[in-house]
């Protein structure tokens, strides 16, 4: 397992340099720049932009110093100065010397700001939600789509898939703004707009302390968001749990004198969640890319806001950032899924 | 000796969109102590679904056992309650299948599903219950059962589960053992393992063994009587030896007649049965096999024959006597 997980780790180096390579082409490859405006900017300005952030230089000169400053760890005796330039995610003091790694740029669209300022301020929240809105769609999904299941063809059933139905059908953009006036406005049960929990969060991702504060902030737009993906979850169980049903070993417990309950509990949902947690891997990477359309609704100081405003500003930094950042997730939401399949599945077994 | 299980006029349907097949159609017999009991016949023919209907195991829906009773020690299981019946499944009544690939849970350790019947049955604790599953895996000849108690069913060979399978089924000594062609997925002398361990095993235990298959071969050196099925119907029933001394119905006369012998001297050409299993999808007013019958008369296509006695424990549902070609 201990090799697997090794190799796995060495693919993703190679499939973050692939995207590195691909979105760092095809940004440069979009005409525009970071500084058009609709009344153009004087060309000496303009000049001393490009040079103050390497703009002038070749372009694969320019990709060859984004990928040093972000892979390549500097060892130097000089604490962190807090400048723009010298900021780097992971600075450790080692001894008398400091060790640095992984600096993701400016961002053009603030003098003083970083991508590593976006990666510390809004990708917790942005992940937060992205968790919230996963649990949510498990929590949701699975007990619904094992009802249907178990009571097929019953009220239980239609009634469900339904559910199911209308929280794929629904938008975010709809559904949102919805509970905003029902639960938030008229109800006054959550607050409309804004998020719980504040900088600086513990590992970099987790609100100090997880409170009625941070859920009274956090149930709406993690049921906005999640919603969809619990009818995904609740579908993709039913489906599952039916199949399994008919599997010759159900019919060896049922033969064997156990009560149906323990025939569901112990021989059935166990590999009937196999094929649910494929897709685990995919929905988390999906529903913490995808928060843009929920932040802006309910003013949650996320990221998916700089993930989209970067494009349209070739804020080419920012574009970077985000997309490696999501490859990464991507790609470990998926080791993380294999991992977990080896686990629920004694045949699969890696190496 | 007294009778075990008696099923009478059993019938089971399922309901498909094509129409209602009428899988099992009025089928008695009865199971005495210690007696092994051979159910032959071609796919389709209702063997597997007249055994699972005893146990209430058909999927319902779409299948519905609509007639018929199966007393056992004095009661209906066909009429007893799901708490009944799960008491007397494994317990008392224990089934193996087929096809030993598919009917392991892949995700639950052999010694968990092999102990699990002493668990729900006799209330051992879990520890108790994995001890008693090692000397039953020694039993059927699994080598090192104890540590192999922690391996999952991929981790065995076919041969290899199916005498876990028989362990399973065997673990709480049940009266009545049915094996639903238990060696049919196996290799021919992995076949020749698994009847020889479940002869052995009928000596040590002695319960009684509903044996259903589609080889004749195997039912001749195993069971003590033979019932042969068709379309849903027992059309010949006999003790094993005078079955297949005097085969007396059209389809076992072929049905024999189709197996090579090794006792015979000269060539002889093995016979075929011409035309198709009968499409269940109506429950004739006719004999069933009439239509691929060379011995049809008049009658046959009017009158469903019932089963005749034609020697002692030697019954027939057939309107001609096939000896002399005439009309009973």
């Amino acid at each position: 397992m201990g090799r697997y997980i090794a190799r796995r780790l060495i693919y993703l180096l190679v499939v973050l340099f692939v995207v590195s390579a691909i979105t760092f082409g095809l940004m440069h490859a979009v005409p525009g720049g970071p500084f058009d405006r609709e009344k153009a900017l004087p060309p000496e300005i303009i000049e001393n932009l490009n040079k103050r952030y390497h703009l002038d230089e070749p372009l694969l000169m320019q990709y060859g110093r984004y990928l040093y400053d972000v892979f390549i760890p500097r060892i130097s005796a000089t604490p962190p100065q807090g400048s723009v330039d010298d900021d780097f995610l992971i600075t450790v003091k080692l001894g008398n010397v400091w060790f640095k790694w992984m600096n993701f740029g400016p961002t053009y669209s603030s003098r003083s700001r970083t991508v590593n300022d976006i990666f510390r301020q809004q990708l917790p929240v942005s992940a937060q939600l992205g968790i919230m809105a996963l649990l949510v769609a498990i929590i949701i999904g699975m007990p619904l789509g094992i009802l249907a299941a178990l009571k097929q063809n019953t009220i239980f059933d239609y009634l469900g898939m339904s559910v199911a139905i209308f929280g794929v059908s629904v938008p975010v953009i709809i559904l949102g703004p919805l509970m905003i006036w029902i639960f938030g406005v008229t109800l006054k049960w959550f607050p409309p707009t804004g998020w719980g929990a504040k900088p600086p969060f513990v590992l970099g991702i987790f609100p100090r302390e997880l409170g009625p504060e941070f859920f009274r902030y956090a149930i709406m737009p993690s049921v906005a968001l999640g919603l969809g993906s619990s009818a995904i979850i609740a579908r993709l169980t039913r489906a599952s749990l039916l199949q399994t049903m008919r599997e010759d070993y159900i019919r060896t417990a049922r033969a064997k004198g156990l009560r149906e309950s323990l025939v569901i509990v112990r021989h059935a949902l166990k590999n009937s969640l196999i094929p649910v947690v494929t897709i685990l891997g995919p929905l988390f990477a999906a529903l913490v890319t995808g928060t843009f359309v929920t932040e802006v609704t309910f003013g949650i100081p996320g990221m998916g806001r700089y993930f989209v405003t970067s494009i349209t500003n070739r804020d080419y930094p920012v574009i970077m950032g985000t997309i490696l950042l999501y490859a990464l997730i991507l790609v470990i939401a998926n080791l993380v899924v294999d991992i977990v399949y080896a686990y629920l599945d004694p045949r699969i077994r890696y190496d | 000796m007294t009778e075990l299980l008696t099923v009478e006029g059993l019938e089971t349907q399922f309901r498909t969109r094509e129409g209602t097949v009428h899988a099992v159609n009025g089928v008695s017999f009865s199971l005495r102590e210690g007696e092994t009991l051979g159910i032959v016949g071609e796919s389709g023919c209702g063997k597997s679904v007249t055994v699972m209907s005893i146990l209430r195991l058909i999927p319902s829906p779409p299948g519905k056992v609509v007639a018929g009773k199966a007393i056992y020690q004095g009661k209906d299981l066909l009429k007893m309650s799901d708490e009944e019946i799960r008491h007397i499944r494994g317990a008392q009544i224990s089934m193996v299948f087929q096809d030993p690939m598919t009917s392991f849970n892949p995700v639950l350790t052999i010694g968990r599903q092999v102990a699990e019947p002493l668990e729900i049955h006799m209330g051992m604790s879990r520890k108790q219950a994995l001890e008693r599953a090692a000397e039953m895996l020694a039993m059927v000849g699994i080598p090192n059962a104890k540590e192999r108690l922690n391996d999952y069913p991929h981790q065995f060979s076919g041969g290899m589960r199916q005498r876990v399978m028989i362990a399973m089924a065997l673990i709480c000594t049940p009266q009545i053992l049915i094996a639903d062609e238990p060696t049919t997925a196996l290799d021919v002398t992995i076949q020749a393992q698994i009847i020889d361990l479940v002869k052995r095993l009928r000596d040590e235990l002695g319960m009684a063994i509903i044996w259903i298959t589609h080889d004749l071969g195997i039912i001749a050196g195993l069971a003590d009587r033979v019932a042969v099925m068709y379309g849903g119907y027992i059309i010949e029933m006999a003790q094993v030896d005078e079955l297949y001394a005097h085969p007396t119905h059209p389809y076992t006369i072929g049905l024999l007649g189709s197996l090579p012998r090794m006792d015979e001297t000269g060539h002889r050409r093995l016979i075929s049965i011409d035309g198709l299993p009968p499409v269940l999808l109506e429950k004739p007013n006719y004999c069933p096999f009439a239509p691929r019958c060379k011995y049809a008369v008049e009658r046959c296509w009017h009158e469903n024959p019932p089963l005749m006695s034609v020697a002692p424990e030697h019954q027939v549902a057939c309107w001609v006597d096939t000896q002399t070609g005439r009309e009973r």
